[in-house]
């Protein structure tokens, strides 16, 4: 199991520090053309989440190949997976056409922003132009708002995905108690943090067992058990969101973390643990009360 | 460089209409002043972002005005409680300035005691919104203070280098007055090291991080 960022949850190059906590740091999504993103207030702070409406802003594709990556790439000795967005099929199948294999780990397509208004093409359909035109290992981000995340997950495989990211942000809204105005200058925003752990949970079971991908599961992440129970429910790798906005040491914390509740529950690492929940003949503790 | 430590609660003191939280120091450096720290807000899910206001031997202290379930978290802790504290960030006040005038707005004047310890001698102006909100002028002796309806910039000397900290308004109202003078600004802030770009405002026409930029930026930018 690798630990990563969520993307657009860490800027290697501000904090260097907290990216080489991981073993795998994830860039901010980026699209075809510079993006400032939204109007601020972009954040609100509700009782069991954050709510951000950031809006994707990026550097563009251009000026990212031309200068973000080659000083992401000289100040990481971690692989680097770039997070891509855009408008369409021909957006992302530009933008992964661009990326040079030796400087890019891995390919996640983000096909499930919740704070840009322009609908993007099928997510299959992106994946599939994407994969005709790059071989760099592709993961699909989906998001847990559609009724059958399962069904897309099944489609972006036969389209080509090697792997799942699982989950986006939810769409949400806060509201100021004094005025009853919105927080957020787009009303809406991505709902992150604590709350979305069932619903990561939830979802990273239902695309494994429909898959069997690789899958790096988010969605709350806070300590090193939540990433073993998303581990449990099939994801191959876990990444952290919010929880490195409060704790820039978080990697380092969730690390050590994850070999006390590995040994909790009888297992010598969370590899050994991977998708347990879908299989109780191999639960590590009912093993052990069998044996007691 | 910033680091991250869990500190006891030394006081909490009421500074008027404010509290002053008094935490011990540790191994954290208190910056330059202008800089900011994030707070562990006690069961709320992000920090809130405070620059410090003060730095006696030993301490890290910081003046906040209850305006919310965090900052309410903060004023509510008792000596003996501990939290993370995360700084120092961002860019504060260049010191380098010949005629200094440090200028306040309410609880913009958080910064102003700290700097007027690495800036001796320089004049203070203050301006509060009520004579109990001035009560808070107690931390800053000699300075000239200014309750509304009058404001700060109704007094101060212009020719003077002005750093100032306070609302919006008073802020953009003395970068129309002196275009050089350094405003240290707010904004809300998720993480405050340039991770989740909360905190963006226009500098120059275009969307910055004010954590990573600022939150000292000079009038003209």
């Amino acid at each position: 199991m690798r630990l990563l960022n969520a993307s657009g949850c860490l800027d290697a190059l501000a904090a260097p520090g907290v990216a080489r906590q991981l073993d795998a740091y994830v860039t901010k999504t980026i699209t075809p053309l510079p993006r400032e993103g939204n109007a601020p207030p972009r954040i609100a702070e509700t009782a069991h989440g954050m709510l951000n409406a950031i809006g994707l802003a990026n550097p563009g594709r251009e000026r990212f190949v031309s200068h973000t990556l080659p000083r992401l790439t000289e100040l990481l000795d971690i692989p680097i997976w770039v997070s891509v967005g855009g408008f369409s099929a021909d957006d992302y199948a530009e933008t992964c056409a661009g990326l040079d294999r030796d400087a890019v780990a891995v390919i996640e397509l983000n096909l499930s922003c919740p704070n840009v208004d322009e609908a993007a093409d099928g997510a299959a359909e992106i994946v599939a132009a994407c994969r005709a035109v790059t071989a760099i290992p592709l993961y699909a981000k989906l998001s847990a708002a559609h009724p059958d995340v399962a069904a897309v997950a099944t489609a972006v495989a036969d389209a080509g995905a090697d792997g799942l990211s699982l989950i986006n942000t939810l769409r949400g809204s806060a509201l100021d108690p004094r005025t009853l105005q919105p927080v957020l200058a787009r009303t809406t925003g991505g709902l992150s943090g604590p709350s979305l752990k069932p619903i990561a949970l939830a979802t990273v079971h239902a695309c494994y067992a429909a898959t069997h991908l690789p899958i790096v599961g988010m969605g709350g992440v806070t300590t090193g058990q939540d990433a073993l129970e998303l581990v449990a429910c099939g994801a191959r790798d876990v990444a952290l969101g919010t929880i490195l906005f409060s704790d820039p040491d978080a990697p380092s914390r969730v690390r050590a973390e994850l070999a006390d509740a590995s040994a909790r529950v009888g297992v010598a690492g969370p590899d050994e643990a991977h998708a347990v929940a879908h299989d109780p003949e191999r639960t590590p503790l009912r093993e052990r009360s069998v044996t007691a | 460089m910033p680091r991250r430590e869990r500190r006891s609660v030394v006081a909490v003191d009421a500074v008027g209409p404010y509290t002053l939280l008094r935490l011990a120091r540790g191994g954290l450096d208190p910056g330059t002043p202008g800089q900011f720290f994030m707070l562990e807000a006690p069961g709320r899910l992000l920090p809130r972002a405070l620059s410090l206001c003060l730095a006696p031997p030993g301490e890290l202290a910081f003046l906040l005005d209850v305006v919310g379930p965090g900052t309410a978290a903060l004023a509510a802790l008792e000596p003996g409680d501990a939290i993370h504290v995360f700084g120092p960030l961002g860019n504060g006040f260049q010191l380098a300035v010949e005629r200094p005038l440090l200028v306040g707005g309410g609880i913009g004047m958080a910064p102003l005691p700290y700097l007027a310890e690495a800036l001796p001698g320089a004049p203070v102006v203050l301006g509060f919104r009520s004579e109990r909100h001035a009560e808070a002028a107690a931390l800053l002796p000699g300075a000239e203070v200014v309750v509304e309806p009058t404001f700060v910039t109704e007094v101060i000397d212009t020719a003077r280098d002005v750093l100032a900290c306070g609302p919006e308004p008073m802020l953009q109202a003395v970068a129309e007055l002196c275009p050089d003078a350094q405003l240290a600004w707010e904004a809300p802030m998720a993480c405050g090291y340039g991770a989740c770009y909360g905190c963006a405002v226009e500098i120059g026409g275009e969307l910055k991080r004010l954590c990573v930029e600022g939150p000292v930026l000079r009038a003209a930018a």
